[in-house]
Order: C-alpha cells, then sequence, then structure tokens
C-alpha cells in the first residue's frame, strides 16, 4: 500500500505546483502591464497615454479601433492640433481637432474650438450646457502617433465580457504569453 | 510545453512582434524625406461685416488658396489634412488662430490644387477688433500617417488687412 500513498502525493504535489506557475504566469503578465502602463504614463504626462477610438468622427484619418498615442507637454495648444478632452458630465473623452484658439497673454486663459474632421458642425454642441469655448484643464492629451485596428481588441473585450474571460482562460492555459492590454 | 495552444501563443506573438516592428520601421522612414511645399494665397475681396448681437465681429472673406503639398507624401502617408488659419493680435489676446477653411487630401495626385473659396467656418473675433485689422493667413498641414508618429508644419503668410470700411 505504500508505494500508492506515494503516487497520491506526488500527483497531489504536481497539481500544485502547476497552478502556482499558472498563478505566478498570470501575475506577472497583469504587472507587466501595469508597470508598461504606468511608465508610459510617466513618459508622456498623459493620464491615459493610450486610447481607443470608438467613433468615426475623424474619419478618414483615425477609424473605429484605432489606437492613439498622447502626449501632454507644457507647450501651448495651437490650431490644428487633433486633442483628447473631457465633457463634465460625460463619462467617454472626445477626440477632435483644434480649429480655434484665443489665447491672453496676461491671465493665461486660453479659449478653444474643436471639431471633428467628418462633422459639419463644430464641437459646441458636445460641449457642456452653456459651455462656447473649450479650456485646457479638459485636455488630456495631444494625439501624437497612430497605430491602425489595434484597439479592437479592447472594443471587443468592452462590448463582449465572455471573450475577455475566454481569453484570460487560453492565456492561463498556454502558460507563457507576451500579449499585453 | 508543447501542446497547441502553447504554439498557436508562440506564433500569435511572434507575428504581432513582427507586425509591430514593421509599423515601427515604416514609420521611421518617413524622417528620410525631406519636403519642400510651396503655398500662396491671395484675398480676393471682402463680402461682408457683421456686428453680432453680443458685440463680436464677423468678417466674410474670398481667397485663392494655390498649393503644391506633393513632396509631403510618402508611402507612409494616408492622407493630409490642410487647414487656413486667419492669425492676429488683440488688445485682449496675444494669440486668435481662426481656422478659415480646410480640406483632407487623400492622394498625391490631389495635392497639387488650386481653389477659390469663401471661408468655410466663421470668421468670427471675440470682441470687436476686426475693422482695419492686421492678420496673417498661416497654412498648416498635418500628415497622418498608416501608422506611426504624425508629423505637422506650416506656412505663414503675413500682410493682410481686413479694410476699415465695408459695404
Amino acid at each position: 500500500m505504500g508505494w500508492i500513498a506515494e503516487h497520491v502525493e506526488s500527483i497531489k504535489s504536481m497539481k500544485i505546483r502547476d497552478t502556482l506557475s499558472q498563478l505566478i504566469t498570470l501575475g506577472m503578465i497583469v504587472s507587466t502591464a501595469l508597470i508598461i502602463w504606468k511608465a508610459l504614463m510617466c513618459l508622456t504626462g498623459s493620464e491615459s497615454p493610450v486610447v481607443v477610438v470608438l467613433s468615426g468622427s475623424m474619419e478618414p484619418g483615425f477609424k473605429r479601433g484605432d489606437i492613439l498615442f498622447l502626449h501632454m507637454s507644457e507647450a501651448p495648444f495651437r490650431a490644428g492640433e487633433i486633442v483628447v478632452y473631457n465633457v463634465e458630465g460625460k463619462p467617454i473623452p472626445i477626440v477632435h481637432r483644434v480649429i480655434e484658439v484665443h489665447e491672453q497673454e496676461n491671465s493665461g486663459k486660453v479659449d478653444m474650438l474643436t471639431k471633428g474632421d467628418a462633422n459639419h458642425a463644430d464641437d459646441r454642441s458636445l460641449y457642456a450646457y452653456g459651455q462656447n469655448w473649450l479650456k485646457p484643464q479638459q485636455i488630456m492629451g495631444r494625439a501624437v502617433g497612430f497605430v491602425p485596428y489595434a484597439g479592437w481588441v479592447t472594443i471587443i473585450m468592452t462590448e463582449k465580457p465572455i471573450i475577455k474571460y475566454m481569453l484570460v482562460g487560453a492565456l492561463d492555459s498556454a502558460g507563457e504569453t507576451y500579449l499585453l492590454f | 510545453m508543447h501542446s497547441f495552444g502553447y504554439r498557436a501563443n508562440a506564433v500569435l506573438t511572434f507575428a504581432l512582434t513582427i507586425l509591430a516592428l514593421m509599423c515601427a520601421i515604416a514609420s521611421f522612414s518617413d524622417n528620410f524625406n525631406f519636403p519642400s511645399p510651396s503655398a500662396e494665397i491671395q484675398i480676393v475681396g471682402f463680402n461682408g461685416f457683421k456686428k453680432k448681437p453680443h458685440g463680436n465681429d464677423e468678417v466674410s472673406l474670398t481667397m485663392n488658396i494655390t498649393a503644391d503639398l506633393q513632396s509631403l507624401f510618402t508611402w507612409n502617408t494616408k492622407q493630409l489634412f490642410v487647414f487656413v488659419a486667419a492669425e492676429y493680435e488683440t488688445p485682449q489676446n496675444s494669440l486668435n488662430q481662426v481656422s478659415l477653411w480646410d480640406a483632407i487630401i487623400l492622394a498625391k495626385e490631389h495635392a497639387k490644387f488650386w481653389i477659390q473659396t469663401k471661408n468655410k467656418y466663421r470668421f468670427v473675433d471675440q470682441g470687436s477688433n476686426l475693422r482695419g485689422k492686421d492678420f496673417n493667413l498661416t497654412l498648416h498641414w498635418h500628415v497622418m500617417p498608416k501608422t506611426g508618429k504624425m508629423f505637422a508644419d506650416k506656412l505663414v503668410m503675413s500682410g493682410f488687412r481686413i479694410p476699415e470700411e465695408h459695404r
């Protein structure tokens, strides 16, 4: 009977080791993604250095599912730049182009107007009620780089959460991966 | 270690790495393009002057835009966003930029153009400073790549003036 107990013991320990190594791998993936994210935040100065385009208002330049890299510097905003901004009371930031700038030297007050390249009208109707101009404080960053299609993964995962769980499961069983989102 | 999942994962990872590398190289190759764009803008005439109820001046004008931006196109160029902005100083604002006209150019063949146009967007001041105002017209372009870094530059044309009197 001794050799059976031995086998059971070894199988048990194997399982724990496998599970542990899978857990560690998953932890590594998550922490690597976090490190890269935080490092990008430091390097770009923007609180969301990478954003996914969700609407077609900047077509044909940016399509839904494209990824934008944002940069936030001290440099003043100028007409023509593509900025990502937040509107009070709206959960999703907007990616549009600055078409008007009025800058005061003394007070440092800056008024901007934005518009989507594919839209007919400017963004006044998108701003908060009674707000005529976009303020620099609302801007999360300006778009400096662009990768097509890469954001579809995120869109699909957000809209069909089941795929996210399937993917996490797949990562888990495949062991090692370099896919980071 | 040599399960199907492991191999599929390795192939996918390798493919994505190569793709990312190719994107990076394509974007980097844009740095070797030294463009020499040229442009000229003439104002044909001022069509009207309005004082809006809360005191802001508005001007309407017609301009001739001639430009050759073909040298900005590379194999990694998806489109060119071109716009003309009026830029001027007022006692209140150290800088005013008002976009008057813009266009998206998708192909190199269309990057050499001539157009006579009214201002597509309203030329409204923040205040009433537009009578007899000196201003610049600046042709800006933003090169949007198929992938990678975006480029922007401009040509400033100075010496324009809004007349004191309007019909």
